[in-house]
Formats: C-alpha cells, structure tokens, sequence
C-alpha cells in the first residue's frame, strides 16, 4: 500500500497567506440581498442568512491537507476545524457534508478511516452527515460543509467587542508549532498526543457555556493564528491589550521554537499584522506562539469583564483550559500590546 | 572548509533545521551559504541569524532562487541559553571587513555623458554591496555627496554597507555647498582632518 502523501505542512497551516487573499476578496462585489445578515463583507468565515425573526442559517465549509499520519484523527481533526465556525457564529450543528479529494490508487480504507474520523465528531457535534463530494486528486484533502442554525438575535459576530470587555481564549496556542516538530520527527510523544487531543476537541463544549452569558464577539483561531485573529475582531475600532503570561500555550512550544521549528505560514502572519502589533519585551518565544498558525484552535470571546471568571471557571470544570488573555481597550496609535511576561 | 546548505525544494523549517545543523560544526567566524527557494524562508533564517546573534546577508538571485551567507556571531552559546537578553544587544560582526577605504569624490563615474556616469556610479556602489568583504568606510565628497542624500538611487545600498559596518561619511563642506544639509539620509558627515587621515591610513584606496 502506497504511503499518504504528507503535504508540506498540514492542517491550516496550508491557507494562502491573508494578506493575499483579501486583495483578491476586495475586488469581488458585495452583496446585496437584506436577509443576508453575513456575508462576504465581513470577514466572518461563514455566511448568516435570515430564514424568519427566530431563525438563521449559518453555512461554511473548511478542508485541508492531512495535518497527522493516522487517517481516523485527521479525519475527526478537519471536522472538529470545519464544524467549529458554527460554534463562533453562536449556532447549533445540523448537517454536514464531506469534501474529499483523494488520489485513486489509494487504499480505500484509508478515505473509510477519515471519512470514519469525521462522521464521529458530527454526531458527537449532535448533526447529522449527509453525503458529500469527492475528487480524484494527486494529494489527500478532507474537510466539511457544514449548515447550522442561530438565532439571528443572538449571532456572535466576529468584531462586536467593546470598551473594557474581557478576552477569553478557550485552547492552548503552538499545536502550529507542534506539528513542525513532529513532521520532522523531533517532537515527544506526549506533545504529539496533546496537540492531537486539543486539534479534535469540539469547540461546542465551550460554546454551550457562552450561552448564558452575554458575548460581544467571537471568533475561532485557526491558521492566521492569536494575534490576526484578534485583528479582526478589533476591526480598526479597538485596542486589545494582551498579557503574555496568561496566554495557554503547550509547555514543549519554549523549546521547539528555540530549535526553531517554525513553519512558514508563522512568518507569512508576522509578516501581514506584525506591524500593528507592539511587544512590550523582546520575548522571542511569546512572539512565535502567538503568529503560530492553530488547527482546529479555540474559540476567541469577547465579554463583560465582570461575566469572565466565571464562565472561565465553568469551563475549566469541563476540562477546557480556557483563561482570560486580556482585555479590550479604545482605540490606540498600534491596534494590540501584548504585555511581557514577568521575569523569575 | 566550505560551509553549503542546499535548502531549495525544502519547506519551512527544514531550511533553518538543516543550516542550525551545519552551524553546530562551524566555529565563530566561519560562513555557511545557503540556498532556498522561497522569501519566507529567507525571513525565517534571518530570524534564526538575529535570535543566535549570527551576521546573515541574503540576496535575490532570481525567480524562485535566494542565497544567504550566515556567519557564525561571537557570543552564540550565550545566544543559545539567553535568547530575550542578547536580541536586544544588537552585534555586528566586523568578520567581513578589510581595510580598503572607498572615495566617491563625484555622482559620475568616469568622464563622458552624464547619464552614463550617473548610471556606473549607481552600478559601483551595487557592486560594492555585492563582495565578499566590505571596505572599512565610504568617503563621499564633492558631488558624490548627492549619493548619500534623499533621493539617491544608492541610498538603499548604502544603508545596507552601514549595516554590515562599513563607516559611511559624507563632507560637510559639500553637503553646504550643494544645500544639502538636511537631506543627508546615511552615514555621519565629516571633515578635512578626517578624509586626510583616513585616507592615509588606508590598506588601499579605491577610486570609481
């Protein structure tokens, strides 16, 4: 049986970089349509759109390269992936379909594994899968379409944030950088299994928790990694004030990026939000966690200061290692400033 | 020993493991080449260079083909243990260097029509940046003051020979005569005891 072709780096560390895709988006036209709540205007990752004044469908899809060896994990990673824009929009999962390209003199067990790896996490997402759409391809990419519903009150969009307000990241930050490490071979065992676990975590578990509370905005950390993410959600209007020391990264992340197992989209982020950022100390390590791009990352929250330790303490107590990272501030001359972390 | 890593065809982070890789057998001093095949790769080992305190110099060879040259920094061990406190101590290496002193005593280069002259000269300081060892410092006067003022076509290869230490100076006596003062954009302005004692120092003179 012929190998899996591991493209140069997995996972949503295959996006094209964001500073050339939005030249291309902004030349496109808008839409026009009034019960399109969100659209290709935002720079949310799906599209809202009003069914009546109780309901919304939410659709996005999201695919990519096998980001691990094992066929069953990376299918449940890239679903975990796809299905968690909905979870960023405030929705609930209800179908889903498959997006495979697959080379054809493979095994075809090992698309069954995927697609097996998949169909777990929709269920568990509570949704139900419903066919899909497969190519002949010379490398393997996997992923879903997936359509959710919300209530279009209660949409999170990805750039409502306000004065004062707290951030809550829900996953640790480096699985980016993790991988590097593994696709070289140098990485341990035990990271490995820690980045695969966060990577196939749903981000509903989270989001079930955000429900009672009020959330200001919300977005998912994928491969434009922490900090364009944040950029996003400040869109030009805010500041964000980030402190490095309750930022949850993998403790492995220190070492590897001093061996510097960097991969190039990390640069590729630097390189297009570097400059609107101010690091208050020269933490090398810090910086590289925070360009690193996530795969299947956590949701980024937006919400009242006074709301945030307890829904971090609800989370907690369902084993996600959310933390408050910092909070939102007006507008100042460099849209973040991420805080040093204390000296020992 | 010649140090060469052949990094094209590579993805990120082969391109820096393989060059730490070839670094860790190379005393301080020594140079190692680099080719990739791709921008990012060239940031991420320059990245790597400033990190580890190393001197790096990278150049667009063509389409899809960049070389660097790393050459390995004095205080890499302490670089290695301490990454936050040597990034700050931003060290250049003089490793490059020789005692040559370069004299631009015009914006022409060689007699004749003055376009022609303009474009040499522009093509001598590109040159320049382009040896495998730098002269110890640049003398501009006369019209060669031009050179180092906004609006020069070397001006970016100028700042490039400052960063790798070559001493940029400028006459201050020209800059006034031609106004240009306040339009000095590289190196440090300087007078006649300096050029006479700089020049008579010099290994060698170099006139373009």
């Amino acid at each position: 049986m012929e190998e899996i072709i591991f493209c140069r780096g997995g996972g949503c560390t295959a996006k094209l970089g964001a500073g050339v895709l939005e030249r291309i988006l902004l030349k496109l036209p808008t839409n026009t349509d009034p019960d399109l709540l969100v659209g290709i205007d935002s720079k949310d990752d799906g599209a809202v759109y009003k069914i009546n004044d109780h309901q919304a469908i939410i659709s996005t899809l999201d695919f990519f390269p096998p980001v691990v060896e094992d066929p069953y994990l990376y299918g449940a990673i890239a679903a975990a992936n796809a299905l968690s824009d909905i979870y960023a929009m405030g929705g609930e999962v209800k179908t889903a379909l498959n997006i495979v390209c697959f080379p054809e003199q493979m095994d075809m067990n090992t698309l069954g594994k995927i697609l097996q790896g998949g169909s777990d996490k929709v269920i568990e997402a509570g949704g139900s899968l419903c066919g899909g759409h497969s190519i002949a391809d010379e490398e393997i990419k996997y992923g879903l379409s997936v359509t959710g519903i919300v209530d279009p009150k209660k949409i999170y969009r990805n750039n409502g944030c306000r004065n004062g307000d707290a951030l809550i990241l829900t996953k640790k930050l480096g699985v980016g950088i993790l991988m590097t490490a593994h696709r070289i071979h140098m990485d341990s065992e035990e990271a490995f299994h820690e980045a695969v676990s966060s990577m196939s975590f749903l981000n509903k578990y989270a989001a079930d928790v955000l429900k009672d509370y009020e959330v200001h905005a919300c977005t998912d950390v994928t491969g434009f990694g922490f900090l364009a993410h944040l950029l996003e959600m400040l869109d030009g209007m805010h500041s964000a004030v980030i402190e490095s020391e309750r930022i949850p990264y993998f403790g492995e992340c220190d070492q590897y990026v001093e061996e510097f197992y960097l991969t190039a989209a990390a640069q590729k982020n630097r390189n297009h939000v570097g400059d609107q950022v101010q690091f208050e100390d020269s933490d090398f390590v810090m910086e590289e966690i925070l360009f690193d791009p996530q795969t299947s990352g956590g949701l980024l929250v937006s919400v009242k200061q006074e709301d945030a330790n307890e829904i971090v303490q609800k989370m907690r107590a369902q084993q996600i290692p959310a933390q408050v990272v910092g909070y939102i501030t007006e507008k100042q001359e460099k849209a973040i400033l991420v805080k040093g972390r204390k000296k020992e | 020993m010649k140090h060469f890593v052949d990094a094209r065809g590579l993805a990120c982070p082969l391109p820096v493991v393989n060059t730490k890789n070839e670094i860790s057998s190379m005393k301080e001093g020594e140079s190692v080449e680099i080719l990739v095949d791709n921008e990012i790769a060239v940031q991420n080992l320059t990245k790597f260079a400033n990190v580890r305190n190393h001197m790096i110099r990278a150049e667009k060879l063509g389409e899809n083909q960049y070389r660097a040259v790393i050459t390995v920094g004095t205080n890499r061990e302490e670089a290695k243990t301490e990454p936050e406190d040597t990034s700050e101590e931003e060290v250049c290496i003089p490793s490059q260097k020789n005692h040559n002193v370069v004299v631009i005593s015009s914006n022409c280069m060689g007699q004749g029509e003055e376009t022609l002259g303009k474009a040499l000269m522009k093509a001598f300081v590109f040159a320049l940046t382009k040896q495998d060892s730098y002269p110890e410092a640049i003398y501009l006067y006369n019209s060669g003051a031009f050179l180092s003022c906004e609006g020069s076509d070397s001006l970016e290869d100028l700042k490039f020979l400052e960063a790798q230490g070559v001493s940029v100076f400028t006459c201050g006596t020209c800059l006034n005569f031609y106004g240009l003062t306040k339009s000095l954009a590289v190196g440090n302005v300087t007078n006649m005891y300096d050029i006479v004692e700089s020049l008579s120092r010099a290994a060698k003179i170099i006139r373009p």
